[in-house]
């Protein structure tokens, strides 16, 4: 779940640091070791002959109406434009966030752990003995999410909780992978869905509810990629009723990044999403 | 020298160390475990300041290798003979090293040393079969001796290159096993004998006042020669174990199983290292035994010394020995004897094999005494360039054979000693000894004993 996420401002840039940052590392076991080939894409991309799904449980609670349009609306485009468009069931998806709330939190309790504060960081003032000194640097240092996050996943990594939560979240996990593998096996080759529940919410309505409850809400069709360990992407698409900027996600096949940047390409060229010009906001007078 | 990955900064990620793989694949051959072609690796975390990423990578769910044994000499029951026992193994697994912490009470300052931090361990478990010191520090030893022979740790346990836990507990027979602690960091054997030893007392004392042992961690003081509980209060350590997210499963191959296409730097072929082993201590005094007659002891002495081994060895194959047993009696209980006295070891001492095969020869063929080896020996020790035969005629040391000189000898020891001659014929017969130490002096212990005690018993006999 540790991995790097690429924020540009089209599909080609993100073409750009992907070819940067790909291939074996051998200072990154998790790396393959197979030689990359660099993405190519055509200056006019296409989306013709691609098999597309849309899998019906991402029609989740909460999903806005502007949000829902515009995932229909796209999908009619890429159909127009020559794509098959399918409907797909990927079953264990209400699942995915829960187990992704376990993994993560044992993740971050155990990534966490280094931050003591003697090799670098924070280092408190209370040094009365090595435990106070741990306990004062953390506490400080920390706020009250990771603090959160680090006690939970401590918690499920108890010996007489491991099974129950870790092994059985991992469980979960494969099931949600193999929906994956089902889908694309099938002859899907690239799923669209939401990216969010809809546009960007107020600071004032988020506080309005705990962070974890939040990131339940909001993470939910974002976390099984990661769940399942496939490439995705996502684009503004379109302008909420707020004028505010509306995201499709896009997910492809494992080491398919290739036909997954094409069609995102090909998408953004469709739905021509007329992004800010910051330098002429910028610097006109 | 820290690297930036053992002081655990964010954004170093774990590598597998090739050598301390195929180092874990030959001991666990050696040791004749089952290889897991598959193992995992996990992390086990505690916090503590000489472990900077807040856990340790190890195996604990999947390790390298299980099961196995090793055979060593032990002394038995008395005391006498070395027997052979077995020792089985419970698993093999590869782990990170913590750096080390030195705590200067004075100044209230812990210092950490984070040198160590990372290195490359391997932790070998045995079952819980021993039933001595003795025999666990026989254990060790013959485990030193294979790390070493196999090439993968030179096994100085004061070098810190192999450390011993040891888990003690006591019951009586056919009763289950009672409540183990366990002593930690013991950077010797006689430390290991000793922590066990009083472990051993602490457990019975403290069960035979109705007390229960306490399921704890303590360490061996080398002052008093006590164990000390490490834990200032109770409690139970939960690691909170999770797979390594960074390390993929390590994957062994064998000849029939290596796939095309993966570079070879990236494959480990078990079947390979195999072919590497080279023999092991207990093959080799089998072997020994076999091969030239030689007792369990001396076998075992020539594994333990493998130069002075190759210099029997040469002595053997050259000379026309009738009897391999001189050879191997100078080189254990004259050569190793002196050079131990000196306190050096054989490969230190500069005695080549021409030396010592001159030496068995002039013995087996009776020109000089054991007597005057020893003194030879004592003349090469300080001077190796020089050969046994030369020294002998610079010295004029040959050994008197001529009857009629040795006749004259003892004729003159026994004129000499009437009371000891009449004490002789009225039957105690060990006074004997006495005459021919009597001749050997008169000699400067030159003479030729066999000769000596023959002359002498007629003389006496007539």
């Amino acid at each position: 779940m540790d991995v790097p996420g690429i924020l540009t401002r089209s599909v080609d840039d993100a073409v750009v640091i992907l070819n940067a940052l790909a291939g074996h590392d051998p200072k990154d076991s998790t790396t393959v070791f197979e030689p990359f080939k660099p993405c190519a894409l055509p200056d006019v991309a296409s989306i013709k002959g691609l098999k597309i799904g849309i899998p019906q449980e991402y029609h989740a609670p909460g999903l806005s109406s502007d949000m829902k349009d515009s995932w229909q609306h796209v999908a009619d485009i890429v159909e127009n434009a020559g794509a098959t468009v399918k409907r797909v069931s990927l079953p264990h998806t209400a699942l995915s966030i829960v187990c992704y709330h376990v993994l993560c939190a044992c993740e971050v309790a155990s990534n966490m752990a280094r931050y003591d504060g003697l090799e670098y960081g924070h280092r408190a003032k209370d040094e009365s003995s090595t435990e106070s000194l741990y306990a004062a640097s953390r506490h400080e240092a920390f706020n009250n999410v990771v603090r959160g996050r680090i006690l939970a996943g401590n918690y499920f990594l108890l010996k007489q909780n491991y099974d129950r939560y870790y092994v059985q979240a991992q469980r979960v996990r494969r099931l949600i992978s193999q929906d994956f593998w089902n889908t694309f096996r099938s002859g899907i080759d690239i799923l669209l869905t939401p990216t969010v529940l809809g546009d960007a919410p107020s600071y004032r309505w988020f506080s309005k509810a705990d962070n974890r409850t939040r990131t339940q809400e909001q993470d939910v069709f974002t976390q099984p990629a990661n769940m399942a360990g496939i490439p995705a992407i996502s684009l503004p698409v379109a302008l909420s009723s707020n004028g505010l900027p509306l995201g499709l996600q896009l997910l492809g096949q494992p080491f398919k990044e290739q036909q997954l940047l094409t069609a995102a390409k090909a998408i953004e060229q469709l739905v021509n999403f007329r992004a800010l010009d910051f330098d002429k906001l910028l610097y006109c007078d | 020298m820290v690297s930036f990955f053992d002081a655990s900064l964010p954004g170093t990620l774990p590598v597998l160390n090739r050598r301390c793989v195929e180092a874990g694949i030959l001991t666990a051959l050696a040791l004749q475990c089952r290889l897991n072609l598959v193992s995992m690796f996990d992390r086990k975390h505690y916090f503590y300041a000489d472990l900077p990423a807040g856990y340790q990578i190890t195996q604990q769910r999947c390790p390298l290798a299980k099961d196995g044994h090793v055979e060593y000499l032990a002394p038995d029951e008395d005391h006498r003979k070395l027997v052979l026992k077995r020792a089985r193994l419970t698993q093999l697994q590869l782990e990170q090293d913590s750096g080390k912490s030195l705590h200067d009470v004075e100044m209230s300052h812990s210092l950490i040393d984070l040198n160590r931090a990372g290195i490359g361990l391997m932790e070998i478990i045995t079952e819980p079969e021993f039933c001595s010191a003795v025999e666990a520090a026989s254990f060790v030893r013959e485990l030193q001796l294979i790390l070493q022979v196999i090439g993968v740790c030179d096994g100085k346990m004061e070098e810190g290159s192999l450390r011993v836990d040891a888990s003690v507990s006591v019951r009586r027979p056919s009763e289950p096993l009672g409540i183990r602690s366990e002593i930690k960091n013991l950077n010797s054997i006689r430390h290991l004998m000793r922590s066990i030893e009083f472990e051993t007392l602490r457990q019975i004392s403290i069960l035979e006042s109705g007390g229960q042992v306490l399921n704890e961690t303590r360490a061996y003081d080398v002052e008093t020669g006590e164990t000390v509980s490490m834990r200032d209060k109770e409690r139970l350590h939960d690691y909170r174990f999770m797979a390594e997210p960074n390390l993929p499963p390590l994957r062994l191959y064998t000849n029939d199983t290596v796939p095309n296409g993966v570079p070879s730097d990236q494959i480990i072929n078990v079947d390979e290292l195999r072919a590497m082993l080279p023999e092991l201590p207990n093959a080799k005094r089998e072997r020994l035994k076999k091969q030239y007659g030689l007792s369990v002891e001396h076998s075992n002495v020539f594994v333990n010394e493998p130069t002075l081994l190759e210099c029997f060895e040469k002595i053997v194959a050259n000379q026309n020995l009738q009897n391999v047993k001189i050879a191997s009696n100078i080189c254990i209980n004259e050569v190793l004897a002196a050079v131990n006295k000196k306190n050096i070891a054989f490969s230190a001492s500069n005695l080549s094999a021409e030396s010592v095969g001159e030496l068995v020869e002039l013995v087996q063929d009776e020109v000089i005494s054991l007597l005057t080896l020893r003194k030879i020996l004592e003349v090469l020790l300080q001077d190796s360039s020089k050969l046994p035969k030369q020294v002998i005629e610079e010295r004029g040391w040959h050994q008197v054979s001529n009857e009629t000189a040795l006749e004259n000898i003892c004729c003159q020891v026994i004129a000499a000693n009437p009371k000891v001659v009449d004490d002789y014929r009225d039957g105690k017969t060990k006074v004997f000894n006495y005459l021919i130490g009597e001749v050997q002096k008169k000699l400067s212990g030159q003479s030729n004993v066999k000769a000596v005690v023959r002359i002498m018993k007629q003389k006496l006999d007539t």
